[in-house]
């Protein structure tokens, strides 16, 4: 809020240096472990951007898909007429746009109602875009040709990552994440100190939406053919909400812990097993809720605290 | 000179169940009124009217002349009224300083950064908590989370100060505190709307009051006078003590 801390300051510069040292991944690898990293980092982007707007608010949102190709389709429609930063610009524009008005309609209504309005969405959008691509045209879908390399999508990806954080680590220290803490904390309290609630939500699900759907304009490239059932999967909604509930959504990074290890073993299964991929994916998702519920991040800190604990037992026990 | 606060004929119904009923009453500046009535006679519910947590079936409520009835709860505590709930409500993950700061931060004032952590040390003294600005207030006893609660309110420097209850559940010594603490902000200035059961509370500090029962008005003015005429006393106590 105020100036940084010497904390905060390690915290950026570390982050920092991190995103330099997985910049030069490319430069050693082009085949399968730039792959699965283009992977990971898409996920760690798209993680980050839904726990912006899912962490401190609890709404669970399985928008993302929506999102994320609206995103797409903004790169496949327009590749062939405009440049290609000004397309990603567009996808943020029409991913904010969707999203206040996601936003305005369904932010005062909570809980299930919620996850299922979003859900409910982005199929809705996904079968728009069918319908409207079989009734005017003759293709399914678009085809999507660049010059684009997969280390070109994955530096795009890390910086965006990287902007995604930055963005959070701002927010956080704002006048809006102090109202987002307050609103996590007792919305009723959060109005009567003047907050306008419904605002800062939908504020905040704007640039959530935006940043994901700028990672879906980024991907667009990699799939060289965009039709919806990839581009509005709503596989990666779900994904989304498992590799953040894994990570953990109280802690900034929380996300990245879960994304990493969950990537790495999807890619396992579906490769090994990819008649049987949903049920590891539901499997998983039990497992996390019933085993970890605050993510590997809440881990650490019980342990932490537990740690703590162990170490100074005996100042509360002592006689006085 | 306008009311700080006036009610005109303010009106609240949930379905057939009129929780207020055409109530009128109006609160000078510099003054505590004390809003009293038996239970369920509609006082916490002219409260909410009063901080928009709920909107008005009809009628109008002015702040300084100005019309904020039918304002969003948000809306209205940017005018300046802020307020302290039946069940104390804190910001459990924050601390002290924290619960404060958010009074300072959105409210009347919008202060931010250090002036806002300013405010909120002062607001913290001036309820006796100097010394625990940085303790969990989940891990507070009762009365130091209303004094949270009500450093919080006063740290939007509020035009009306609405106390829903703040005394309630406090044991006699903590009573006593809490008494003089309200009796100070009155000697400040403030102007102050105290909904109350404590008697003792509201005949040492109340300028005026106003006595609901079963949603109507029934009795306004000094506060002596108030509690003995008999259509209060028969609220309160039946129609064989009358």
């Amino acid at each position: 809020m105020m100036g940084l801390t010497s904390q905060e300051t390690k915290g950026l510069g570390l982050g920092a240096l991190l995103i330099a040292i997985a910049a030069l991944l490319p430069l050693f690898d082009d085949g399968f472990y730039l792959s699965i990293s283009v992977n990971i980092v898409l996920y760690a982007a798209l993680c980050t951007s839904w726990a912006l707007f899912s962490g401190p608010t609890h709404y669970v949102s399985l928008a993302t898909a929506a999102f994320y190709g609206l995103g797409t389709y903004s790169v496949g429609l327009g590749i062939e007429v405009l440049p290609y930063p000004l397309l990603l610009a567009i996808a943020a524009g029409v991913g904010a746009i969707m999203a206040g008005l996601v936003g305005a309609a369904t932010l005062r209504i909570s809980g299930v109602y919620f996850v299922i309005f979003t859900f409910g969405l982005a199929e809705l959008v996904r079968q728009l875009v069918t319908w409207t691509q079989t009734k005017f045209s003759t293709a399914m879908g678009l085809y999507v040709f660049t010059e684009m390399t997969e280390s070109h999508i994955y530096w795009m990806l890390l910086a965006l990552t990287g902007v995604v954080f930055l963005t959070s680590f701002l927010i956080a220290r704002s006048r809006l994440g102090f109202a987002m803490t307050v609103i996590g904390n007792d919305e009723t309290v959060a109005r009567h100190v003047g907050i306008d609630t419904a605002r800062s939500k939908i504020i905040l699900f704007m640039i959530s939406g935006a940043f994901i759907a700028i990672a879906g304009a980024i991907t667009a490239p990699r799939y060289i053919y965009i039709e919806p059932p990839s581009a509005f999967n709503p596989m990666i909604s779900f994904l989304v909400v498992i590799m953040a509930l894994l990570g953990g959504t109280k802690r900034l990074w929380g996300p990245l812990v879960g994304v990493i290890p969950f990537t790495i073993v999807m890619d396992f299964i579906s490769s090994n097993f990819p008649n049987h991929t949903m049920i590891v994916v539901g499997l998983a998702f039990l497992a996390i809720v019933y085993l970890i519920p605050h993510g590997v991040t809440g881990l650490l800190e019980d342990m932490q605290a537990r740690w703590k604990k162990r170490a100074a037992p005996v100042v509360e026990e002592k006689p006085a | 000179m306008t009311a700080a606060l006036s009610i005109r004929a303010a009106r609240k119904a949930f379905g057939g169940l009129v929780a207020v009923n055409d109530v009128s009453f109006e609160v000078k500046q510099g003054e505590l009124l004390g809003l009293i009535g038996p239970n369920g006679s509609g006082k916490t519910t002219m409260l909410n009217l009063i901080s928009g947590a709920l909107p008005p079936t009809a009628g109008e409520i002015l702040l300084d002349g100005r019309r904020i009835s039918g304002l969003p709860a948000h809306a209205i505590a940017r005018q300046g009224v802020s307020r302290t709930f039946q069940l104390v409500r804190v910001l459990p993950s924050l601390d002290a300083e924290e619960n404060v700061m958010s009074g300072a931060v959105f409210g009347h004032v919008r202060l931010w950064g250090e002036d806002a952590r300013r405010v909120a040390r002062v607001m913290l003294d001036r309820v006796g908590l100097g010394e625990r600005a940085h303790m969990p207030v989940a891990a507070m006893t009762y009365i130091d989370q209303k004094r949270v609660e009500l450093a919080r309110a006063l740290a939007a420097n509020p035009r009306v100060l609405l106390l829903d209850e703040w005394l309630a559940g406090l044991n006699p010594s903590e009573l006593q505190i809490g008494i003089s603490l309200i009796d100070e902000l009155r000697h400040e200035g403030r102007t102050i709307v105290m909904v109350e059961h404590v008697m003792d509370a509201i005949r040492s500090l109340c300028d005026r009051c106003v006595v609901m029962s079963s949603g109507r008005m029934i009795a306004e003015g000094g506060v002596a006078e108030t509690l003995s005429d008999p259509e209060v006393v028969r609220a309160y106590l039946g129609d064989d003590d009358a």
